[in-house]
């Protein structure tokens, strides 16, 4: 069996593309928009998400027999908010200037509705190794989407990538112009939508 | 006062938790199908940030902050870094016990909000705007003023969406962006408009 057939890769590759948590599943839009005037702010919320999902993946479903029943939600919750923590934490001590830029929406992974969701329903019936893998799957695929609307907002907004100008001076110079609406939130808005046209008229069935 | 009003004028339309910083979208797309669910949990958020918002600026301001616990004689300890569970908990409890309390006391409040209100202890919009309201330094009177103004912006956002959703059922959209995309589209729109009020000042 070639190893792009295996249960584990399917689980991890899955939310790419055809079962893209934001996509498909409408999930985790909140807090994720508001991160995309640039790449790098893009990236390193993506990062932190991937981080936490993964991480609240493997402990819920180590956890997954002993939790019970009727007071599973606080008990996800109290894991989350404490892997946010570190998450922000972290960000502060190495990244000072992005944390600075994300303020509060790095907090707000622990409301995002891809955490909760894949909690529920999958890591409470999934071994450990399957969940770390449904985790970091869907952490990418989420991240992915993050990237792509920074790329197209920082690139036609502000003429950048990563920060670093790449439209060559000659074109300034011959009239053309940053498109400002870019930089404003109803852009993403109308990115996201577009995007998720375009997502739908490639994967039909 | 005017310092509220514009606090107010500020959160419901220019500074839109939703359309502006993208809060509670997971409920607000699933949601606005249905106008009398929208305008249900629209109230609920309402009641909820009204609560939240100064309960959390107590317990932020005299527990968690730098130097809030002088009051106790620890005056050089920073609990900050606690304030994200302390506010999900403070919510989720909070989410709780008003259910509680209603289902005592308004039969009919409690049929119109009941089914919502578990949903809102997850929903970004609460939480975002506690977190909103330590970073942007509110005093106590500005919070409650700021949870009611956050709150009453998203409901107005919900309830203008759900009527726009009924009259998109007769609309001709293209295959492909029905559903989810079209609604993208339409509260990009709607997020255009909501920036035009950023002209006014008081």
């Amino acid at each position: 069996m070639k190893i792009t057939q295996t249960k584990s890769f399917k689980i991890f590759s899955d939310p790419f593309l055809k079962n893209n948590p934001i996509f498909m599943q409408m999930l985790g839009i909140c807090s994720a928009l508001a991160v995309t005037v640039q790449l790098k702010t893009a990236f390193v919320m993506g990062l932190s998400l991937t981080f936490v999902l993964a991480f609240s993946n493997l402990i819920i479903s180590l956890l997954r027999n002993v939790i019970p029943r009727n007071i599973r939600m606080i008990v996800e919750l109290s894991i989350i908010a404490t892997l946010v923590i570190i998450a922000d934490e972290m960000l502060r001590a190495f990244l000072y200037d992005i944390s600075k830029q994300l303020s509060v929406f790095v907090g707000l992974i622990i409301t995002n509705c891809i955490v909760m969701g894949r909690a529920e329903t999958f890591a409470l019936g999934n071994p450990p190794g399957l969940s770390f893998l449904d985790g970091l799957g869907n952490g990418i695929g989420y991240g992915t989407v993050l990237v792509a609307v920074a790329f197209i907002r920082e690139l036609l907004g502000s003429g950048r990538l990563f920060g670093y100008s790449v439209i060559p001076r000659s074109f300034y110079a011959a009239g053309y112009e940053d498109m400002g609406f870019m930089l404003l939130a109803p852009a993403a808005f109308i990115i996201i939508g577009l995007l998720v046209w375009l997502q739908n008229s490639i994967v039909k069935d | 006062m005017e310092n509220l009003i514009s606090i107010f004028l500020n959160s419901v339309f220019v500074g839109n938790i939703l359309l502006a910083y993208f809060l509670g979208m997971c409920s607000f797309v699933a949601i606005s199908k249905n106008m009398d669910t929208s305008i249900g949990l629209g109230l609920a958020v309402v009641f909820v940030l009204t609560l939240t918002a100064p309960v959390n600026w107590l317990i932020y301001n005299y527990l968690l902050a730098p130097g809030a616990l002088s009051w106790a004689g620890f005056e050089e300890v920073d609990l900050s870094f606690l304030k994200f569970i302390m506010f999900i908990a403070v919510i989720a409890a909070m989410v709780q016990a008003v259910e509680m309390i209603i289902d005592r006391y308004s039969q009919t409040l409690y049929n119109a909000l009941g089914v919502f209100l578990p949903l809102i202890a997850v929903n970004c919009a609460i939480l975002g705007t506690s977190l909103f309201m330590v970073e942007r330094d509110y005093s106590f009177s500005e919070s409650i003023v700021f949870g009611f103004g956050s709150g009453a912006g998203w409901m107005l956002a919900i309830v203008s969406m759900a009527a726009i959703r009924i009259k998109l059922r007769y609309a001709n959209v293209p295959k492909g962006l029905e559903g989810f995309g079209i609604t993208m589209i339409v509260t990009g729109l709607m997020a255009m408009g909501f920036m035009l009020f950023s002209g006014i000042t008081l």
